[in-house]
């Protein structure tokens, strides 16, 4: 009997458990998936938890319920990897030896890494979002904060879901106007890049959604500390923005076990060949999701994309084949704007997103990079996706792994 | 669209960065440097090694990595490359401007 073993039982590892099931040969493979926590959380709804547009109990289930039959399911804090071991030693001592390793440790925030960001005022007036506690300390705040300084910010990059930050300001602006209380605050988005948008064809299409809600933008700031006395965030050009009710994204770093472990790059990622997703160092060992390195976006829906790819990969690397070189980095996602609308877009390793139509070239019905009440309800639609056909590993119809390039308007191909 | 200089024809886009990295020489990045009022260093040539380096390994260009680096700590590089040390530095290397999804 071999062992393959998966590591997270995430939205990426939990995928893998379930489209290996079918495909692993029973007698001759068992698979274990470990993950420490008992939660599965609907992490696109953290977005929505701060605004009262989704109750805590939307956001999370019992992660053993999406485990399939037949997959040996350990909950269990990982203690080490031993890759030239082929061994995983657990919290507990118990080791765990693997002919095939999946990584699907994911991303975390870590606040620590910003001096003055975790301490006395964290969750009073610092808040994250990006956690199911950090979400909820900041709907109770939002429910009973009077109006000031908002200040929506990214510490650096690669994060999360990089256009959840923008999503934040733009619901920021439509529940204060819902609650006769816009006037009352001030927004500013502060962000390390250029811009809070960075791509030409997106800044061109969209930029009028910061002037049309009175979203102010701070940008090429790099964080150096946050004087959380004096309610200041400052960076190292020695720029200064105050703020009432700071709203930050943290540095985002993969699990310590991969530090622990040797595995990481300097921010725990596991280095990744981005088309195959097999890890750079050792043959056996893939991974998925956040935890790689790969210069595509860290969502839900690269993971997806990614799954198809790496079940496939898998049973090539089993069969001694070549591996197929096929990831293009393909995400998709829906921008929420406020007011009840929302924007779609498709985009790869290669091509910034563009307009036109989506899933069906010329006809739609979403349209990308453009504002649409439809987006919006496929956006809320996703949450029954991902709870029954996303990490269950169902395909989603018409939705395939490599971008199409139909139906888009690309001016060139670069 | 082109642009001449230091004695060659580069494409750029319309914020200058180049669009192709094989276009790229020292003569260049030295006439680049310029157009910001930098003049290049010892310690610039460091940077600017380290950060093509990464560009060609496809990891992800970051102020933290720069810190890490050894090659420099973030003062250090906000005083060689004014105004936008990455946006900056970016530009000189040769290398597209780091980037969110949209």
């Amino acid at each position: 009997m071999k062992n393959l073993l998966i590591l997270g039982a995430g939205t990426s590892g939990t995928m893998m458990a379930n489209h290996l099931i079918s495909k692993l040969p029973k007698k001759e493979w068992q698979i274990t998936i470990v993950d420490q926590y008992k939660t599965h959380y609907y992490q696109p709804g953290f977005l929505f938890l701060p605004f009262d547009i989704y109750t805590t109990g939307q956001v999370k289930k019992n992660g053993e319920k999406f485990i399939p039959k037949g997959v040996n399911y350990i909950q269990e804090k990982i203690d080490l990897i031993v890759p030239e071991k082929n061994k995983v030693k657990l919290e507990t001592g118990q080791e765990l030896n693997y002919d095939l390793l999946i990584v699907a440790t994911g991303t975390k925030i870590a606040p620590d890494e910003i001096e003055g960001m975790k301490g006395p005022k964290w969750h009073k007036n610092i808040f994250d979002f990006y956690t199911f506690e950090g979400a909820k300390a900041l709907r109770n705040k939002l429910r009973e904060w009077e109006g000031g300084r908002l200040v929506i910010h990214i510490c650096e990059m690669p994060i999360k879901c990089p256009v959840a930050p923008l999503e934040f300001a733009f619901l920021a602006d439509s529940y204060f106007r819902n609650k006769g209380m816009r006037d009352k605050v001030d927004i500013t988005f502060v962000t390390p890049l250029a811009g809070a948008f960075t791509k030409p064809k997106a800044t061109e299409a969209l930029h009028y959604l910061l002037e049309e809600k009175g979203i102010k933008e701070v940008t090429d700031f790099n964080i150096e500390r946050v004087d959380y006395e004096n309610d200041k965030i400052i960076d190292y050009a020695d720029t200064e923005v105050a703020y009432d009710l700071l709203v930050t994204v943290p540095t985002n770093m993969g699990d310590a076990l991969i530090a622990r472990s040797g595995m990481g790059d300097d921010l725990n990622y596991v280095p990744t060949n981005k088309a195959t997703l097999q890890s750079r160092d050792y043959e056996n060992i893939f991974a998925i999701g956040d935890a790689t390195n790969l210069p595509a976006s860290k969502a839900g829906s690269v993971a997806h994309f990614e799954a198809e790819i790496l079940t496939d990969n898998i049973l090539l690397y089993i069969d001694g084949k070549p591996l197929k070189e096929e990831f293009d980095g393909h995400a998709n996602c829906f921008i929420e704007t406020g007011n009840g609308k929302a924007l779609l877009i498709d985009f790869n390793y290669t091509h910034e997103p563009v307009e036109g139509t989506f899933p069906f070239p010329g006809v739609g019905p979403l349209n990308l990079l453009k504002e649409s009440r439809m987006n919006h309800m496929g956006k809320m639609a996703f949450r029954w996706i991902y709870w029954n056909m996303l990490i269950k590993g169902i395909h989603i119809p018409f939705v395939s792994a490599t971008m199409s390039e139909k139906g888009k308007h690309f001016e060139e191909i670069t | 669209m082109k642009k001449v200089i230091a004695q060659s024809e580069i494409d750029v886009n319309e914020e200058g960065y180049l669009l192709d990295f094989q276009q790229w020489n020292k003569k260049i990045a030295e006439e680049l440097a310029k157009e910001h009022n930098i003049s290049l260093t010892d310690k610039h040539w460091e940077v600017i090694d380290y950060i093509q380096d990464k560009y060609k390994n496809e990891e992800p260009l970051s102020v933290r990595g720069i810190k890490n680096s050894g090659v420099l700590d973030i003062k250090e590089f906000y005083g060689l490359f004014p105004g936008g040390p990455l946006k900056v530095s970016t530009l000189i290397a040769g290398i597209p401007k780091p980037k969110s999804c949209i």
